[in-house]
């Protein structure tokens, strides 16, 4: 066994990693203290951009077969393509968005994008693993750059105080899982994941009682990546506190992330086991869409409303993985991709909530902010719509095949309880709306020079509002990785 | 068949004007004057290639015309699909006739952020006109939606003091119905494994699943209608919503609940609707009957004319579960009748608020004095509400009735007393309004009508008389696909008592 192994699938990862140590170095070398500080910073922020760019790709390169390697504990298929993407795409426009907000608060360290790059990598092996060993190695390696970047700003106790939360909490979290992971290696004497599907598969579904318990530790680590209840305690804390454009990129790339390997290891290793996880995904999807539905109504802070807003997300997004699949996973695939967009939309838009050159956070400070910024007032109101998935807007769609999945499966009540709280949820989606455009101006918020923000709102906001003209390579594109996974 | 897709152009050419004004920058008041005229053009060109596509409008078959097909989502066999048949054919005229005159409405009174009430009532009619003439379920359920955007801003922006609350109300309502219907659609496709409404005409779906999907259609329609009990959205939604907001809701987007029945219930779940009928009934006589008296103890006149919708409603449903072709056709034609009347009605009641700022029945009489002209539009339109003969009002109601007499003869009975309490609170209004000795005040200087208020007003009263002596050309249009839709039911329903009885 001592060939070497295949590293073309796992190219881009290594790619990525060489130029965050490089980056990493040219950075210390440089630092010299002063304005050439922020000089760097900006170099190696461009240069991260055009990294995660390359990574994109080289990754969708692959897209082929399934193509294991490094013992088995690595895999790249369709499935880690299609998310690998959309990760990359959301840590890219996180660095862009950060881009005049880091200087503009004293932040222009160059640590930020370097530690944003090995949080991508470390996502990146998480959906690539396939092993519960390598899961473990990719989802430290992203948690831990996040503990950081959570408290980036670090004068500020709110986003220290954030950071400390999040590693505590994700620490019991990581725990959970490697406790769960050990109890299935002990009861089945294997981590991989082939070998585990194959032992359930001959089994025909059955199984020991340390088996189940193992998964249910796993799926209660998972559950916390993702933010759904009721391990979604840390995510209104984390995101009001961490800097806003860290919030961003804490609501899109590490939870895409943590649902891909979410579905690879429910789908793949355990998905003999359908039958005894489904339940439990069920009861989270529930629990999340009510909470992420109810709690977001009497939210003022508009980062806190958008942590209620993604823990209702995710709850939509795990009906999806509920029903287990082919469909359901791509309806998945789609909603991310959707999720993505308009997340960073929405963040965009609060990122241009300043007056007087401070940021301000309460939804009360977009009142009648349509007279001022007509153009960001529809550009918000769009994106609201898309969130509460009104159609025409590409929310609806994201939704639209989630529930069809849904009902599919013949999952009646879950699908008539995530209609209904989408209702609830359109209530606080509608409020931003009502504030932008019914309330009077009291006082305007600052007049905006940042190019970098309104060439991504733009961009973000098109794709919402048009995703309904030509939604055909996002449709297949996520049918091929869904169907990639099931191909095994 | 490749044919030019005058249905979509028909659909998206408002929207090609609202992107116009949208691009409209500088001075405030030019931008104001554009916007309005690009959107009274644009309007106006709808309405041109709407009467286009009426002239060339074949008038005996049953099948859909003009039928222009993309594929769009191939994945999952959902496709883009426009067409029209004699019961759209109408409303899509009654749409691209009363836009232009809702922007000509706003024309002086709206003077806040013209341009966004500009491009949201343009976005509106395409979303109005796409729901008409979807031939898609997926693409049907886009369009009926998305409606609800455009309105929620308008009853917000511009609305009265109240408007956030009935802003709110209307979506959320609103949006509560149409959600369990989308679920019913997706259930559809899994059944039928189309979305194409011709497909799913022609599909038979099992009693057990009509029932549920009957009943979630019903969700959302009755909502829509708006049906006793849940039309308590649509008081508050028009006496908010500015007046031309109000015409538009009265008059169209009321009728998106009797399309639906007409488009939906009835065809594809025969059995389901037979089975509900008694429930359609029994609600429909309370809306006409209790409403009506709702409607005599109102102060706020928007109020009352809101009320008076919900008793005409109460007609459309009754009609069109009848199963008859007089019943069906007199449902839709009093959803015509009432979509131009009420309209008028609204129109009428903007033209006093513009000049006194209140809506309360108390701050007027005696108007015949200072407003002649004004006097005499109220009552040919308030008469055209009562149902007098010679009017719009009339044929609907008496052919509603004729119908339900045919079905069953206490609903006829019942339904009739509507037509009693009609005359009463109308009456009762026009009186308080117009007749009386002109005592307040700040009547003392009122004006008569100007020109452009007179020039909405023709088109609507030519029409309501027009429709009341002669209705052939509108009742022609529709026949056809009338009575085919009734043959349909009657061939499903045979098939499935035919069924039945082998079974025993």
């Amino acid at each position: 066994m001592a060939e070497i192994p295949n590293i073309i699938p796992a190219l881009p990862e290594m790619f990525l990693a060489s130029v965050a140590m490089a980056l990493l170095m040219l950075g210390v070398f440089h630092k010299t203290g002063g304005i050439n500080d922020i000089k760097a910073s900006r170099l190696i922020s461009l240069l991260s951009i055009v990294a995660l760019l390359l990574a994109v790709l080289l990754v969708s390169t692959l897209s082929g077969g399934r193509l294991p390697t490094f013992a088995n504990m690595f895999v790249s298929d369709t499935f880690a393509v299609y998310c690998k993407i959309l990760v990359l795409t959301g840590s890219a426009l996180a660095i862009i968005i950060s881009y005049g907000f880091l200087e503009r608060h004293d932040m222009a360290r160059f640590e930020y994008s370097i530690l944003i790059l090995f949080a991508t990598l470390g996502m990146m092996m998480m959906i690539s693993a396939n092993d519960l060993i390598s899961l473990y190695v990719g989802l430290e390696l992203q948690s831990l750059s996040l503990y950081v970047i959570a408290s980036f700003q670090r004068d500020d106790t709110r986003s220290t105080e954030a950071g400390l939360k999040y590693f505590v909490l994700g620490a019991v979290a990581s725990g959970m899982l490697l406790y769960g992971s050990s109890l299935v290696y002990g009861f089945t004497g294997t981590t991989n994941f082939d070998q585990l599907a194959n032992l359930f598969d001959a089994h025909h579904g059955e199984t020991s009682i340390g088996v189940i318990f193992g998964i249910v530790f796993i799926l209660a680590g998972l559950a916390f990546k993702v933010s759904a209840v009721p391990f979604h305690m840390w995510t209104p804390d984390v995101y009001e506190g961490a800097p806003t454009p860290v919030t961003a990129f804490f609501s899109v790339a590490p939870k895409i992330a943590a649902m891909a390997l979410f579905i690879r290891v429910m789908v793949g290793p355990f998905g003999g086991l359908v039958g005894e996880w489904q339940q439990i995904v069920i009861f989270i999807s529930m629990a999340s869409m009510a909470l992420g539905a109810f709690a977001a109504i009497n939210q003022t802070n508009i980062k806190r409303l958008m942590a209620y807003s993604s823990i209702g997300h995710a709850g939509y997004a795990l009906i999806g993985l509920a029903v287990g699949t082919e469909a359901g996973i791509q309806s998945v695939l789609i909603y991310l991709s959707i999720y993505l967009m308009m997340n960073i939309g929405v963040f965009t838009c609060i990122l241009y909530m300043r007056r007087d050159g401070h940021m301000v956070e309460n939804i009360k400070d977009l009142a009648g902010m349509n007279r001022t910024h007509p153009m960001l007032a529809l550009a918000l109101t769009i994106l609201m719509f898309s969130m509460a998935g009104i159609p025409p807007f590409a929310g609806f769609f994201g939704k639209f095949y989630i529930f069809v999945s849904a009902i599919e499966a013949h999952l009646y009540t879950l699908a008539i309880f995530g209609v209904l709280s989408s209702v609830v949820a359109a209530f606080y989606y509608l409020r931003i709306v009502q504030l932008v455009y019914f309330e009077d101006l009291e006082e305007a918020l600052d007049k905006s020079a940042a190019p970098e923000l309104a060439i991504v709102l733009t961009g973000t906001g098109l794709f919402v509002a048009f995703f309904f003209v030509y939604p055909t390579p996002i449709l297949s594109a996520a049918a091929a990785a869904a169907a990639s996974l099931f191909a095994g | 068949m490749a044919q030019f897709p005058i249905l979509t152009i028909l659909t998206f050419l408002p929207l090609v004007g609202a992107v116009f004004i949208l691009i409209i920058f500088g001075d405030e008041d030019v931008v104001k004057r554009n916007a309005r005229y690009v959107a009274l053009w644009t309007s106006l060109a709808n309405f041109a290639l709407s009467l286009f596509v009426w002239f060339h409008f074949d008038t005996t078959t049953a099948d859909f015309q003009f039928v222009h097909t993309l594929t769009w989502m191939p994945d999952f066999n959902i496709g883009y699909k426009m067409g029209i048949d004699g019961i759209s054919m109408l409303f899509v005229m009654l749409t691209t006739l009363l836009t232009p005159i809702c922007i000509l409405a706003s024309w002086e009174n709206i003077d806040d952020r013209v341009k966004e009430y500009m491009i949201s009532f343009l976005v509106l009619e395409t979303f109005m006109i796409g729901m008409f003439c979807a031939l898609d379920l997926v693409v049907f359920y886009i369009f009926f939606e998305a409606v609800l955007i455009p309105m929620f801003l308008i009853i917000g922006i511009w609305g009265g003091p109240r408007r956030v609350y009935a802003s709110f109300k209307f979506f959320l309502y609103t949006l509560a119905g149409s959600v369990l219907m989308l679920l019913a659609i997706m259930a559809m496709y899994f059944d039928a494994g189309t979305t194409d409404i011709q497909g799913l005409m022609v599909h038979r779906f099992p009693a057990e699943l009509q029932t549920w999907l009957w009943l979630a259609f019903f969700a959302s329609f009755a909502v829509k209608i708006p049906m006793w009990p849940v039309h308590t959205w649509l008081p508050d939604a028009h006496v908010e919503a500015p007046t031309a907001g109000s015409v538009i809701l009265a008059a169209v987007l009321l009728k998106f609940g009797g399309y639906g029945l007409l488009r939906f219930s009835l065809p594809m779940f025969p059995e389901a609707s037979v089975m509900f009928t008694p429930l359609i009934y029994t609600l429909s006589i309370i809306a006409v009957i209790y409403t009506s008296l709702v409607a005599l103890a109102q102060e706020d006149m928007k109020k009352l004319i809101a009320y008076s919708s919900v008793a005409h409603m109460g007609f459309v449903t009754i009609g069109a579960f009848t199963l008859t072709v007089q019943g069906i056709e007199g449902a839709i034609f009093v959803m015509l009748a009432h979509g131009v009347i009420s309209a008028a009605l609204f129109l009428i009641v903007g033209v006093v608020y513009d000049r006194i700022h209140s809506r309360e029945i108390a701050a007027y009489g005696g108007l015949v004095h200072r407003m002649p002209g004004y006097s005499l539009i109220f009552m040919i339109f308030m008469l055209g509400s009562v149902g007098l003969p010679g009017t719009a009002g009339f044929v609907g109601e008496f052919l509603v009735l004729v119908g339900a007499f045919k079905a069953n003869t206490w609903v006829a009975a019942l339904a009739a007393t509507g037509l009693i309490l009609g005359a009463a609170y109308m009456l009762y209004l026009y009186r308080r309004v117009i007749f009386g000795s002109l005592t307040k005040d700040s009547l003392a200087a009122i004006k008569d009508m100007s020109l452009r208020e007179v020039a909405i007003f023709a088109p609507l009263i030519v029409l309501v008389i027009l429709m009341g002596v002669y209705p052939a050309p509108f009742l022609d249009i529709m026949h056809v696909s009338v009575a085919n839709m009734i043959t349909n039911i009657e061939f499903a329903l045979n098939a499935s008592a035919a069924i039945s009885v082998a079974g025993n």
